[in-house]
This record gives C-alpha cells, sequence and structure tokens, in this order.
C-alpha cells in the first residue's frame, strides 16, 4: 500500500482523472476521514484494557437495553452490558481475523498464482482446475462448514475459513498479473542477461505484482471482515462471550422491538469500517489504473 | 463448436472433482456418522446394521462412485434425522431460493441501469459523483445489516410486512411477493452497486465512439441515442456479471434466509451442518455447486454469443 500511496504522491500535480476531467490529484477529505476511523478504532481495540471502559461481559453495567446515558454512552444490550465497551472489544476479532485471513490467503494464494502464472503448462492447468473446483462451493456455506465440523470455534479457526474463500480468486488474479508482466520486454532481459527462475520471480515479477495485489487486499479485508460477522451471526465465530459484531447483531436482532441500539451501535461500526476500506482501496485502484495509463 | 466440446469436456471433469471433493468434505469430517445418527446409546448390533446400510466399510471411491450413480438417478439419499427424502426435501426449498434470486436480480437491475444511464450521461458532474457516492455505501454496507435495517425500518417500525415468514406462491401470488420483497431488496443493494458501476464505465466508453457521435449528428434525441443505440454495445459487461452473480447468489442468500426465517436451500444447508445431518448436507452442497458451475457454464456460452471477440480469446 505504501508503494502506491508514494507512487501516487509522486505523480501529484494536475492529472486527468478518468472521465477527462482535470483535477487537482490530492487525496478527498472523505479518504483522510476513513484513514482517521481505521486508526482510531485500531487503537481502541489495542489499548482498550487501558481504556476507561466497562468490562464487555459485566451484566451490572447498565439497565438492560438502556438507551444512551451519561454512564454507557451508546446505551447496553439486552443483558445490560455496555455496548460500546462490547463494540471495542469486538473490533479486536474483526480486525484480526480481517487482517490475518486476508495476509495468509494472499501469501498463500499469491505463491501458487506467481508460480502457475510464470511456469504455464501442466502447474498451470492444474492450479487453474484447483482454484475452480474451490470457488465452485458457496463461500458462506464453506467457512461454516469447516468451522462446525472442525468443532472448535476458535480464532484460528475462523482465520482459516475465511482465508480459503479468498484463496481462490487471488490464485486466479496474480496468476493473471504474472501472466502479462512474464511477457514484457525487461523479463526477457533479464532472462538474456542469465537470471534463474528464482530470480526472475523474485526480482521482476514480485514488484510488478505486488502493488496490484496489496490493493486488492485492502478491499478483501473488509469482505474477509464482513465474513466473520456473517459467521458470528450463524453463531459460527469465535464462541461467547467474546464479543463479536456478528453475533452482537443477532442478538439484538431479537430486540428489535424494543431497542434500536444493540444493533445499531456495532451494525454501524461494521458500516463505518467496511466503507472505509473500500473508500480507500477504490482510491488507491484508481490511481494505479492511471498510473499505468500514464506509462 | 470444437470450442463449446472442450467447454464441455472441461465442464464435466469440474462436476466431478466439485462433487467428489464435497463428498471426501463430508466424510472425513470428524465426529462418527453413525452416532450422528443413531445417537450416542445405540446398541453394537444397530449400529453394525447402521453401517452396513450406509455402506461404511466400503472405499472412499466405491462410495463415491455408487453415490453419485444414485444421485444421477435424482436420488440423494434419505436424510437420517427427518426420515425424508434428501431430493424431495431440497426440492421444496430451491424454489424459495431461486425465487429470491430472481427477485433481487430484477430489483437490483432496474435500480442500477438508470443509475448507470445518468452517471454516464455527465461524467464526472455533481449527479454522476453523487450516484457513485451512493453506489459506494451500497457495496459497503453488508447484506445482512441491510436486511436487519429494512425489518427494523418496514417490518417493525411501521409494520408494513412481516418480520418473518413465507408465504407459498400457489396459496396467494400477492402474499408471496410480499413475503419475498424485504429479503430480495436486501440482497439486490449490493447487485446495483456493482452493475451500476460497470455499465456506468461501459457507457462512458461507448458515448465516446465515432456511431454515437455520428447519430447525434444527425439529429437524434439524447433518449433515442441511449435506448436504440448505446445501451446494446454497453450490455455485454453488466450481462456477463449478472450471470455470474446468479450463481454465486444461488449459495450466498443463507443469511438473508436466516435472519427472515424463510425455508430456503441456504438455510435447510445450515441447519444440516448443526444437525450432523450429513445426506441432507451432501445434497445441499452438490445441487448448489452444481448449479453454480452450471450457470457459469451457461453464462461463458452466452458470452461467446454475444461478443464473438471473445470467442477467439477463448481458443487460444
Amino acid at each position: 500500500m505504501t508503494t502506491a500511496m508514494s507512487a501516487a504522491a509522486h505523480n501529484s500535480a494536475v492529472t486527468a482523472t478518468d472521465d477527462g476531467v482535470l483535477r487537482k490529484d490530492r487525496l478527498g477529505i472523505s479518504v483522510w476521514l476513513s484513514m482517521a476511523w481505521l486508526a482510531g478504532l485500531t487503537l481502541a481495540a489495542i489499548f482498550a484494557d487501558l481504556l476507561p471502559l466497562y468490562d464487555p461481559a459485566d451484566t451490572r453495567a447498565g439497565i438492560p437495553l438502556s438507551v444512551p446515558t451519561s454512564q454507557n454512552w451508546l446505551g447496553t444490550d439486552s443483558l445490560g452490558r455496555d455496548l460500546l465497551s462490547r463494540t471495542i472489544y469486538g473490533a479486536r476479532v474483526s480486525i484480526v481475523v480481517g487482517l490475518t485471513a486476508v495476509l495468509l490467503s494472499s501469501v498463500v494464494g499469491g505463491l501458487i498464482g506467481m508460480l502457475a502464472g510464470y511456469f504455464k503448462r501442466r502447474v498451470e492447468t492444474t492450479t487453474l482446475f484447483a482454484a475452480d473446483v474451490l470457488m465452485a462451493f458457496p463461500t458462506m456455506l464453506l467457512a461454516a462448514s469447516i468451522v462446525a465440523f472442525t468443532d472448535s470455534r476458535g480464532l484460528v479457526t475462523v482465520v482459516l475459513a475465511i482465508a480459503l474463500i479468498y484463496l481462490g480468486p487471488t490464485i486466479r488474479i496474480v496468476r493473471a498479473l504474472t501472466l502479462t508482466t512474464s511477457n514484457r520486454e525487461f523479463v526477457l532481459a533479464a532472462r538474456s542477461l542469465g537470471s534463474g527462475n528464482a530470480r526472475i520471480i523474485r526480482r521482476e515479477i514480485l514488484p510488478n505484482v505486488l502493488p496490484t495485489l496489496m490493493s486488492m487486499m485492502v478491499v478483501a479485508v473488509a469482505g474477509a471482515i464482513v465474513a466473520e460477522g456473517g459467521l458470528a451471526y450463524l453463531n459460527l465465530s469465535v464462541a461467547p462471550p467474546t464479543a463479536t459484531w456478528g453475533s452482537m447483531i443477532a442478538a439484538g436482532k431479537a430486540k428489535l422491538d424494543v431497542s434500536l441500539y444493540p444493533v445499531l451501535v456495532p451494525g454501524g461500526a461494521l458500516f463505518l469500517t467496511v466503507l472505509s476500506l473500500t473508500l480507500i482501496g477504490d482510491t488507491i485502484q484508481k490511481r494505479q489504473a492511471r498510473n499505468l495509463g500514464a506509462i | 463448436m470444437t470450442l463449446v466440446a472442450t467447454r464441455f469436456a472441461r465442464l464435466v471433469a469440474v462436476l466431478v472433482a466439485v462433487t467428489f471433493a464435497s463428498f471426501c468434505m463430508v466424510s472425513l469430517l470428524p465426529g462418527d456418522i453413525v452416532t450422528s445418527v443413531l445417537g450416542a446409546d445405540a446398541t453394537e448390533e444397530a449400529r453394525a446394521a447402521a453401517r452396513e446400510d450406509l455402506h461404511l466399510d466400503d472405499p472412499l471411491p466405491v462410495r463415491y462412485v455408487r453415490w453419485a450413480g444414485n444421485a444421477l438417478q435424482g436420488d440423494l439419499g434419505i436424510s437420517y434425522r427427518t426420515q425424508q427424502p434428501v431430493s424431495e426435501a431440497i426440492g421444496e426449498r430451491i424454489w424459495v431460493t431461486l425465487e429470491l434470486v430472481l427477485l433481487s436480480q430484477i430489483i437490483a437491475l432496474s435500480l442500477a441501469i438508470p443509475m448507470a444511464i445518468f452517471g454516464a450521461l455527465r461524467p464526472g458532474s455533481w449527479l454522476d459523483r453523487m450516484l457513485s457516492g451512493v453506489q459506494l455505501a451500497m457495496l459497503a454496507t453488508p447484506g445482512y445489516l441491510v436486511a436487519i435495517g429494512l425489518m427494523a425500518i418496514f417490518a417493525v417500525k411501521l409494520g408494513w410486512f412481516d418480520t418473518t415468514g413465507y408465504v407459498h406462491f400457489t396459496d396467494d401470488p400477492l402474499g408471496n411477493l410480499k413475503s419475498l420483497l424485504l429479503p430480495s431488496v436486501a440482497l439486490a443493494l449490493e447487485q446495483v452497486a456493482i452493475y451500476a458501476r460497470v455499465l456506468r464505465t461501459d457507457l462512458v466508453n461507448t458515448f465516446d465512439q465515432d456511431f454515437i457521435w455520428y447519430a447525434r449528428a444527425k439529429g437524434n434525441s439524447t433518449k433515442r441515442i441511449v435506448l436504440r443505440h448505446a445501451l446494446r454495445p454497453s450490455s455485454i459487461g453488466i450481462v456477463t456479471l449478472s450471470g455470474v452473480s446468479i450463481g454465486r447468489l444461488i449459495g450466498g442468500t443463507v443469511l438473508v434466509e436466516f435472519i427472515f426465517a424463510l425455508p430456503g436451500l441456504g438455510r435447510f444447508t445450515i441447519d444440516a451442518i448443526n444437525n450432523r445431518d450429513f445426506m441432507a448436507l451432501q445434497g445441499a452442497v452438490v445441487v448448489l455447486t452444481v448449479g453454480f458451475v452450471l450457470v457459469n457454464f451457461a453464462v461463458d456460452i452466452l458470452h461467446g454469443i454475444i461478443d464473438p471477440r471473445t470467442r477467439a480469446e477463448a481458443a487460444r
């Protein structure tokens, strides 16, 4: 991400956007707000233990289903637990699952995809076939059955289940990127200078695949957080009493006729997080496309 | 035709691999099938009889071939939990899911096409930027959040709809539509954003081509240019995409079915997972994956028919 950003900053001044309008190439206020939200949420989640919050499992934090008060800034759930505290602690699960699942699938899928796109022939056919088979399974059901059947609702199982969702698409995309890169002149040049396959992949292919992969990872993290929320809604994510946004939303849905806050607070946090990630990923992708067009 | 033939061969290979993979997945899962069928306190004789009955002592490939042979004849086995044939149970539920998918596609396209047209007519205008902002927000809202939001507003607060429950089409066509409207909208919103973005980009590109300028020079109205000249050549992207999302959605309605308590295939699958109902799960997963693969195959072929250039590309 940093490479893409600094590259974009380098070409700043006035550039034509995709619709042909000349505009100053600055990051909009929405992107800055997105980054601020993500940074704030991450910091709050990391230092949650140091913040003056209620214990997320404390059922005596306030009157059950209360509206925001001076004691419970964002209200309480049906068991009288503080929603602000539970949302911040729930962010831990979302952030950890989102980041590690996408990182895992990007490293594994990226490696497989690069090998497939570089060596072509049998390697490529086999990998693509496997990716197709993997992608034929409905994502939610694949993740749900893995969590349900391994009978362990720990963080690791959830991360693996969600990483598996992104493995197929990552392999396909990285393979396509590698394919176009490996046809470029500088790869031929490197080969004629006597570089081996390992060196070409590391020095020529990887730096060209990485920026695009990274910008897609930003959007994928948003998808992974949504998927974790979905699993948690089905009661198939990290086991209670750990607070997760999905399980909070599911619990709040049952009391929708009494109070909106139990759904609104974790739902709002989820929405803002996903919106921020989508916005940032979108901006990076647009800039990359424009920079590519400029070459 | 050779292309269709190779595609078909590939389709069969993928189908075999997908069904075999799901068969292995279900079979290799921890937890004894016999225990989940008979309960923990079954006698040793009953257990042995059940093992015999389910052919559990045969090697996996043998069991797969036997199962696949039966499946090809429409026999997906019997759910040990409800004693109902799995194919019958799936047959009852699949229409709910298909109806949901179809309805959400109609809603998504009828919202996305006007949005894309108004955005593409003046790229960069305030309207265009506002629409793309709205689309981004739609893209960022998970379907289950939309579903609960709609439920909170229209069912709980305003009381226009029932919060849960499904009315059969044959009982009451209008009531059926009413019971599926909120879930369909919840599924549609994300699609709206994706479709509108793709169609807008394609339209902007089309508007820049010579034949559009020519049509404009002849004095055609903007409306006529959009509807008669621009929309059709710009529609390849959105047609392909809607095919792909129909395939995706067939397995993606789980959460919405759960939230609105609809008796669809997604809910059936999750119930099968939670109840360790192996036969039912096996059947449902196979129907979902095969459906997805077949829809994708149809889209591939359709794509080749709409745009001949892709045929040459794919043949290489």
